[in-house]
């Protein structure tokens, strides 16, 4: 009497939505075995990921500077995913955006001016695209597989922004460490909660949460990602444009990742370090995927995504957790999601498959 | 000459991994599967071969380890694609993640311990050849597996029956089906292989190449694994070239400033991934090679009907 | 359950449902040796199910198979093989990576090393008239030469039993000719074949008896000499074949669409490229093209689309205007639609519904796309519209398009086009695989529109269709496209040769 998997006639709508709460249960029941694995209490682990993060207002604040980075580039890349675009060199489009800022806010270093913060984001997102656009031009002009060069782009962005801090960004009072100067005032995104560090970003992440989810269900542009991502030749057909896509939704990514380096490094960071991010870019990915690639689901998984960063800080400061265990955790996620998803087009029957005709 | 011979050792050993991991990807391509999991395969093969040699000193249960630790990995990533379906591309991206911090979890304590590195094994006078000597029969045990299956690989694919059926499963897993081969247990077994080498190439980065345990110490290789077997167009010698040619470049990170180039070592450090992306676009602007070499049924989830 | 040892095979109530449908209900079936036995119905009449449990592919819900006289459980294909069944399928299961003497190797069950097998896939090749190079690479080979290794794949295993699902539909028909001398003789020589087909002329001419289905059941096994065709044809739709309506001629008007030197060269060489086509279609006639599968129809249909756009603007004329290089929305306002001949993944979004899949080319022409967002209120009234003149069956508009049917998809998606009013309309195989009764709808809906004044240009392997319903025809071969003449003027033969390749003025057209 073994389980076995029955076509469904037509993919369960219910099980869109399921699929995800199902799996993250699933990543508990993962979770707690790995804590009993660490000799950890799975209460006290569980309490401090999961319940902590929520348990006071200054948290929530902290949840949603996370969550911004994550929500944003969700959003953009889940526009991508759907047209079959593999862009997961976000994080070093990030790099880029947050270096470009950051460089023009060292460029005004002491000055003021409500014109430098527009510029910080201009150039944020336009660093965020050319990064991107590298990726676009050589999947167009030459076919080279946008995942190894978007990724290949990451290391490369990363070892250049490490490069800047070493040398040209440097902070020339800062005795040699590899940081730039504290960003003025002026060049600091404004914060929307007093007392907290939660900053505009996390309103331009609930536009682009609007915006996405315009542009995918009722823009012609996201009718044909839809088209491209899910039956190629049928977007031939119908005259869309491939390599307008691969452009549009790169550009897309790399401008919106840009946006969120630019927002950390003048938001919770405040100057440029060699390391600006801890893995937004490809959590982002996760996001995107949780999120069903839709930009409503991806504020949902975007805050998940940020409990389990906040959850790994509190439990390394509580349990004296690794913060590897929030990449575990993020990791056995997608893989429960990417198992769970069979339910949509299969359901489980348990002993023999029956002889008797089923009635749609 | 003190110059040239260390050269060509650092070629040797920085292709190595590379070679492990892109032949074993090359292998699972062939079935049709494409496994982006190779970065979490290699790592997990890295920390688990690290681990194991430090508690039990045995350099063979540490390789023993890596290939299980890949094989596992990969079963995983099996389990999600053949048997849930799963997309390929995702799945992988997901072993990846999943990889880097799962070892990054294992690994916690590892961190600042040294290890003398894997012995190298003279072959009796062979060895004692000036230059050549050295290069080709002074090297540790990997280095000769890594050699010996280029040679062993070549001939399953192209020599025997078996190698046969898994180049036409890779090519259209219907027919392949409808003749009566097993698709799942071929693709299975390719990829389950595919981990298996890829856990070797983590092992050889933190046995012998840097014997010491770093956080994501494969620091993008799986990857250039990856895009060597695009560029190799899916074949063994083209794999053993590649390989070496991307050792080659590692000569100039390694040896840049003992020439005295004035570049800074972080411009250096971007040569690999640079010319990954080159070689990637010199090899795509030729589609008719791709398609004529590719594996026609590779990414495409197989779904026997009914 | 008594089995009789005269028969080869005998198979007895042999039932198997999928969810959704009863594909085989009981079906008998007996073949003797030496014996060519058709197996005939319409599509979806449940052939291809009853030969794949046969082959061991699909496996009975029910029913017993006696092979030889004895029970046998066929459970695998190569269980099948071993008792000496061989299949020659439809969709050839073919590597196209690998060479022939490889592909051959791989379906065979005994262990031979490549040279042995070389050899002798050219001796049997040689004894049969079926010319093969065993060293070639599949990719480099034409659909009929394909269907010959699949042919000598089964020879070679000297089979007692040898399936044929459709084997002529990939053909010309002085291939198929040549084919029908193979098969007796092999009959002569006391091979029992299984022969599936719904064309009943071939079967006519072919068969010794014919086992009949309908809606997965067996209607009837007959003796074919003691049958027409009509009464097998009878018997295989269910109701007296409704006469095709006279064909009025045709009221010809200006040129609409020209192709003139049109050259497309494939992106690699597995590809057909286009060679110097010449085409011109006026309004209100029907053009058809015949031609064996992969000689560049396709590629056709794409550069007339749009969607291989050419380097020159002259190549392509609609209406008199030079459209070489606009992409296929631009060509859809100039008035020209088309059907491709893939339906899911090509002409449909498999997992998008029909509102959503009525859009995909409807936007422009039909004003579905408001201030550049999508007016889902009139997108659905557009699906609704062409599911109810089509009658396509569905439960409804939100369903899926990869679960409607072959015809019922070919019907939404021709509706879809024909809706749209197109001056010019291109269709590929618009009734291929498809049921009867959703082939009549089509072709009607077809010459209506013609008769409205579109220009019409069908591509089809399926020569009865085209000489039914086209006033001129020719053939496209190996990317060349022939002369077109009056259909009235044309047999099948003489299309034949169009097929292959061959010209008709160069020999004596007259007698042909």
């Amino acid at each position: 009497m073994l389980p076995n998997l029955v076509k469904r006639q037509l993919p369960s709508r219910s099980m869109v939505y399921l699929s995800p709460v199902l799996a993250f249960l699933l990543s508990l029941l993962a979770g707690v075995i790995l804590f009993i694995i660490m000799r950890v209490s799975p209460l006290a682990a569980l309490h401090a990921f999961f319940v902590e993060p929520l348990s006071s207002a200054y948290n929530l604040s902290e949840l949603g500077v996370k969550a911004t980075p994550l929500v944003l580039i969700g959003v953009a890349l889940s526009l991508g995913f759907k047209a079959g675009v593999w862009n997961i060199g976000a994080e070093g489009q990030l790099t880029i955006g947050g270096l470009c800022g950051g460089a023009v806010a060292l460029f005004f270093y002491e000055k003021e001016g409500i014109h430098i913060i527009p510029l910080m984001l201009l150039a944020g997102v336009l660093g965020g695209m050319a990064w991107a656009a590298i990726v676009a031009f050589l999947r167009v002009k030459f076919n080279a597989n946008e995942i190894l060069t978007s990724l290949m782009l990451s290391y490369v962005a990363g070892l250049f922004l490490n490069f800047m801090v070493h040398g040209p960004l440097k902070d020339p009072d800062g005795f040699n460490f590899p940081e730039s100067r504290l960003f003025s005032d002026s060049a600091i995104i404004p914060v929307i909660l007093e007392g907290t560090r939660l900053h505009l970003g996390a309103i331009m992440a609930l536009i682009s949460v609007v915006l996405g989810w315009v542009i995918l269900s009722r823009s012609l542009l996201g009718y044909q990602i839809k088209v491209a991502g899910s039956a190629p030749a049928a977007s031939e057909h119908a005259g869309f444009s491939k390599s307008r896509i691969i452009w549009v939704t790169l550009l897309t990514g790399g401008g919106v990742a840009g946006l969120a380096g630019v927002l950390e490094v003048a938001g919770p960071i405040g100057q440029l370090l060699p390391n600006i991010s801890p893995g937004y870019g490809f959590t982002a990915i996760i996001v995107a995927y949780v999120g069903r690639l839709h930009p409503v689901g991806a504020l949902f998984a975007g805050l998940l995504m940020a409990v389990t960063y906040l959850g790994g800080e509190t439990a390394q400061i509580q349990l004296n957790l690794p913060v590897a265990v929030t990449g575990v955790f993020q990791g056995l996620l997608l893989f429960f999601l990417l198992a769970c998803d069979i339910l949509i087009y299969y359901r489980i029957q348990f002993g023999k498959p029956a002889l008797a005709v089923e009635k749609s | 000459m003190e110059l040239f011979i260390p050269a060509l050792l650092t070629i040797i050993t920085a292709a190595t991994p590379l070679l492990f991991a892109a032949l074993g990807e090359m292998v699972t391509e062939k079935s049709g599967i494409l496994n982006l999991g190779v970065e979490g395969m290699m790592v997990m093969g890295a920390i688990t071969g690290f681990v194991i040699v430090n508690y039990t000193g045995s350099v063979t249960l540490a390789i023993g380890a890596s290939i299980l630790a890949g094989v596992l990995m990969a079963a995983l990533f099996a389990l999600l694609v053949l048997t849930f379906h799963a997309s390929q591309v995702p799945t992988g991206l997901a072993l990846t993640i999943f990889g880097i911090g799962l070892s990054a979890l294992v690994g916690q304590n590892m961190i600042g311990i040294a290890y003398e590195g894997i012995p190298k094994i003279s072959i009796p006078y062979l060895s004692d050849i000036p230059v050549i000597g050295t290069l080709l029969f002074h090297q540790d045990i990997l280095v000769y597996i890594s050699l010996i299956m280029v040679a062993l690989i070549y001939l399953f694919l192209n020599k025997t029956r078996a190698g046969l059926i898994l180049r036409a499963v890779g090519d259209s897993h219907d027919a392949a089906h409808a003749m009566g081969y097993s698709v799942m247990r071929i693709r299975l077994m390719a990829t389950l292989f595919g981990g298996g080498m890829a856990g070797l190439g983590g092992a050889y980065l933190s046995l012998a190449y840097s014997p010491l345990w770093v956080e994501q110490m494969t620091a993008g290789r799986g990857w250039i694994a990856l895009a060597l077997v695009v560029f190799a167009s899916w074949r063994t010698g083209r794999i053993l070239f590649g390989a070496y040619l991307f050792g080659g470049i590692s000569i100039l990170q390694l040896h840049a400033q003992a020439l005295g180039i004035g570049v800074p070592s972080q411009v250096m450090s971007m040569l690999p991934y640079l010319a990954t992306i080159l070689v990637l676009v010199i090899t795509s602007s030729d589609q008719t090679q791709i398609r004529l070499n590719a594996p026609a049924s590779l990414g495409r989830t197989f779904q026997p009907s009914r | 359950m008594n089995s009789n040892p005269d028969y080869l095979i005998e198979l007895q109530g042999m039932t198997k449902a999928f969810p959704g449908v009863l594909a085989n209900d009981s079906v008998d079936l007996r073949i003797e040796p030496g014996e060519v036995h058709a197996l005939l119905g319409e599509n979806g009449a449940g052939k291809s199910t009853l030969v794949k449990m046969i082959y061991g592919i699909l496996k009975p819900d029910s029913g017993t198979v006696h092979f030889q006289g004895k029970p046998v459980i066929i459970d695998t294909p190569a269980r099948a093989r071993d008792l000496g069944i061989a299949m020659v399928f439809q969709h050839f299961s073919l590597f196209d990576s690998l060479s022939v003497v490889e592909n051959i190797s791989l379906g065979m069950d005994r262990k031979v090393d490549l040279s042995t097998l070389a050899n002798e896939i050219i001796q049997v090749s040689e004894r049969y008239g079926l010319p093969l190079d065993p060293h070639r690479h599949v990719y480099t080979l034409s659909v009929g030469e394909r269907q010959r290794i699949e042919i000598v794949r089964c020879l070679l295993q000297n089979p007692k039993l040898l399936v044929m699902d459709e084997p002529t539909s990939v053909l010309t028909p002085q291939e198929v000719k040549k084919l029908f001398i193979t098969l007796n003789r092999l009959a002569e020589e006391g091979l029992a074949i299984l022969y599936i087909s719904h064309k009943l002329d071939e079967i006519k001419a072919l068969c010794h008896k014919a086992t009949i289905l309908r809606n997965g059941k067996r209607v009837a096994t007959v003796d074919v000499d003691t049958e027409s065709t009509s009464s097998l044809a009878t018997m295989m739709m269910g109701e007296e074949m409704k006469k095709n309506q006279e064909k009025r001629a045709a009221v010809v008007g200006e040129i609409r669409l020209q192709a003139h030197g049109l050259n497309m060269i494939a992106p690699d060489s597995t590809g057909i490229s286009l060679k110097d086509i010449h085409l011109e279609v006026r309004a209100g006639e029907v053009v058809g093209i015949a031609g064996v599968a992969g000689n560049g129809q396709d590629e056709l249909l794409k550069a007339l689309n749009g969607e291989d756009s050419c380097k020159n603007n002259e190549c392509i004329i609609i209406d008199g205007k030079h459209s070489g290089r606009l992409d296929p929305n631009a060509r859809r306002k100039a008035g020209l639609a088309s059907v491709p001949e893939k339906r899911l993944g090509h002409g449909a979004v498999p997992d998008m519904n029909l509102v959503d899949n009525a859009f995909m080319t409807g936007f422009s022409r039909m004003g579905l796309l408001v201030k550049g967002l999508i007016n889902y209120r009139k997108t659905r009234n557009f699906a609704h519209q062409v599911i109810d003149d089509f009658a396509v069956k569905t439960p409804g508009s939100n369903v899926q398009a990869d679960s409607l049917s072959g015809g019922n998809l070919q019907k939404f998606i021709i509706g879809r086009e024909l809706s749209q009013r197109p001056d010019i309309l291109i269709v590929s195989q618009p009734t291929w695989g498809v049921d009867a009764g959703a082939a009549q709808t089509i072709r009607q809906a077809l010459r209506e529109l013609a008769a409205q004044g579109a220009a019409m240009l069908i591509i089809s392997q399926d020569l009865d269709e085209l000489m039914e319903i086209s006033d001129r025809i020719g053939a496209i071969c190996g990317g060349r496209l022939s002369k077109f003449y009056p259909t009235a003027e044309m047999t099948v033969e003489k299309v034949g040769l169009l097929m292959a390749g061959v010209s008709l003025d160069e020999g004596d057209t007259n007698a042909a």
